[in-house]
């Protein structure tokens, strides 16, 4: 099993960040909530992982 | 008829009447540079080294007052070092490595530049304009002492230009009146608002992004800030909705704070409401001068070419871009430090002009990696959608906790030198070595014994062979490139395998004037290494 990776892991990370941002220019504020459930969804199915994914909850909770 | 826009921090150039404005019919000079701030400065600095006649004018007498820049690249001092007056600039500026950013009120996460060993110069230092701008005069008069043919003239202001196919008439006012000149080779330095520009009828086109900012700079002994750079984002004292607090010299520190974008900018620049924020910010009671204050609007704007013909645009007239991440001045000195090679190689009739249009494309692409490491610092520090914001305020929350969120926070990603990556005057790569010194890239600095890479490499053509057999000298298409022949027995600190070699156990490199990589090959190939040549200088 793998661990959560919580050090960083995508090279160009101001790229990725602007093509984020890019995705959700001109959306209305309920529109970029639904983009942004599908994107976490696409994630989580990209990881598979049950564990993992469990840490990453936690992880987005700010709990330790 | 003369009226200053700005005061001035000192008065260097005062205006003499030159017996070119009682010439019968206009004189010509080889250069003319509009504008004496940094960027025209140091284009005098470099042509005139070169023996180039060189005329600046400025409508001020000057250095103006107010810092603006504060903070000087490691690319910028190394060029400032090859025109000779690089270490005064690091003797007195502040070094610093440390950047720490707040959320809110707390701390989340510390930085540190960690600059890599075995450079000349420091990765960044702080010092306030009017000091850079200084040194860069000291020199020019240096230069002047010692015969270079550069002349800078104080009030005087180019008020309209024509430009012909192999000219420029340029119309001057001056306390004298008005007189006229011509100039082979125009280049327009005259900052943001270049009034050369609009003379022309050019555009310049980007973003104006929808806040304000609040500087001043304080005097104040504290020892509570030491010499880092501080970042809040949304800080509760109110003071500004983020707030940047950076040292200089002298006991001054830069405040930054971001005031919104319906502002009444007189009501906000009175000396009590400066006061109410900083008071906000740094408690009661703390005892600080105010020394400069101004209040700034972000653009990230540029023209479409920097060439017209026999006009040149360098620095802020030709590009600018919003301050987080300091890429102002210290983009400025990368466009002088490609110009000025290729506009001395054309005036000595070494190369074509079309080697000038290279200039064009390589800071273009300069201009445009700064407007868009600039423009997505601008976004993340001002955020503009709802979601926008979220998105920020969730890396912040997690930045705090969470390593992998640190990279993310973009508070200004500081400046580094531009790689010309595709320019035409690149041959293609050659070697399977290090990256960063590919065709295009600035050459990374090395330590030689007691001395650096960098300043043997000096501003000419050069063939650095690293454990490679070459000719020590080659002419080609009229010019001569040198060798600088090194071994890997002489790099003690293995910086220069580490940049130049990689896996390989020799090179070749040829390196332009502006000490950027035009080739570089396994071993010496004639062929290769006089087409490569030929190529550096548009002939190709
Ligand atoms: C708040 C702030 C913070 C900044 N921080 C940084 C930083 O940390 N690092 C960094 O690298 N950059 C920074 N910058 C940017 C930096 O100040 C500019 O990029 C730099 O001054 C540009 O130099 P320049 O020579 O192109 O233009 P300028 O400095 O604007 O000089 C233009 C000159 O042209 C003259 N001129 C204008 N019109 C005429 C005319 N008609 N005839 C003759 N002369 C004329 C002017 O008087 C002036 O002397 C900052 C800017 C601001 C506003």
């Amino acid at each position: 099993m793998t661990d959560l990776i919580l050090t960083p892991n995508i090279d160009g990370v101001d790229d990725f960040y602007a093509e984020l941002l890019a995705a959700h220019e001109g959306l209305s504020k309920e529109d970029s909530d639904a983009l942004n459930a599908r994107l976490v969804l696409v994630l989580a199915n990209h990881i598979g992982d049950r564990a993992v994914l469990s840490k990453a909850l936690k992880a987005a909770q700010l709990s330790d | 008829m003369f009226d200053d826009r700005y005061t001035l921090a000192y008065k260097r150039y005062p205006y003499k009447k030159s017996a070119d404005q009682d010439a019968a019919t206009p004189v010509r000079h080889p250069v003319v540079v509009m504008g004496g701030g940094p960027v025209g400065v140091a284009t005098a600095l470099d042509l005139g080294r070169q023996g180039i006649p060189t005329l600046v004018l400025d409508d001020h007498e000057g250095v103006g007052m107010g810092s603006r820049a504060i903070c000087f690249a490691k690319r910028c001092l190394e060029v400032a070092g090859r025109y000779g007056c690089g270490k005064p600039m690091v003797d007195k500026g502040v070094v610093w490595n440390i950047g720490k950013v707040f959320n809110k009120d707390d701390q989340v996460f510390e930085f540190n530049l960690l600059p890599e060993e075995g450079h000349e110069y420091p990765a960044f230092i702080n010092m306030q304009q009017p000091y850079y701008e200084s040194f860069q005069l000291d020199r020019f008069e240096e230069l002047q002492k010692d015969g270079a043919p550069i002349e800078i003239r104080g009030k005087n202001r180019v008020d309209s230009v024509e430009v012909h196919d192999d000219y420029v008439t340029l119309h001057i006012m001056t306390p004298d009146g008005p007189y006229t000149l011509e100039a082979e080779w125009l280049v327009g330095c005259d900052g943001a608002a270049s009034p050369l520009r609009t003379m022309l009828d050019l555009d310049f086109t980007g973003k104006v992004f929808q806040d304000s900012f609040l500087i001043a700079d304080i005097k104040m002994k504290n020892d509570n800030f030491p010499t880092e750079r501080w970042f809040w984002f949304e800080p509760s004292h109110g003071g500004g909705a983020s707030t940047l607090l950076h040292k200089q010299p002298d006991d001054v520190w830069r405040v930054d704070f971001q005031i919104g974008w319906d502002v009444d900018r007189k009501e906000e620049m009175k000396e009590e409401n400066i006061r109410r924020r900083l008071d906000a910010f740094l408690g009661e009671g703390v005892q600080y001068d105010m020394v400069w204050s101004s209040i700034y609007t972000f653009q990230c704007k540029r023209m479409d070419s920097f060439r017209h013909g026999r006009v040149f645009f360098a620095g802020d007239a030709a590009h600018q871009v919003s301050p987080f991440g300091a890429r102002g001045a210290n983009s400025g000195m990368q466009d002088v430090d490609n110009l000025g090679w290729k506009l001395g190689m054309v005036i000595r009739g070494e190369a074509p002009e079309s080697l000038l249009d290279s200039y064009n494309d390589e800071r273009i692409h300069g201009a445009d990696e700064n407007i868009l490491n600039s423009t997505r610092s601008t976004d993340f520090i001002t955020p503009k959608s709802e979601m926008s914001r979220l998105l920020r305020d969730a890396v912040l929350d997690l930045s705090e906790k969470h390593e992998f969120a640190r990279p993310m926070v973009n508070s200004g990603r500081l400046s580094v030198p531009c790689t010309y990556d595709g320019s035409p005057l690149n041959s293609s790569d050659a070697l399977d070595g290090p990256a960063r010194s590919r065709p295009g890239s600035v050459c990374p600095d090395a330590p030689l014994g007691d001395d650096f890479l960098l300043n043997k490499l000096g501003d000419k053509f050069i063939l650095l062979t690293i454990d490679a057999d070459a000719p020590d000298v080659i002419e080609e298409a009229g010019i001569q490139v040198t060798r600088l022949a090194l071994s890997t027995t002489d790099d003690k600190s293995g910086a220069l395998r580490e940049r130049y070699l990689g896996d390989n156990d020799k090179a070749v490199y040829l390196i332009r004037p502006d000490q950027h990589v035009a080739a570089r090959r396994p071993s010496f190939d004639e062929n290769q290494i006089r087409a490569a040549i030929r190529r550096a200088i548009g002939k190709e």
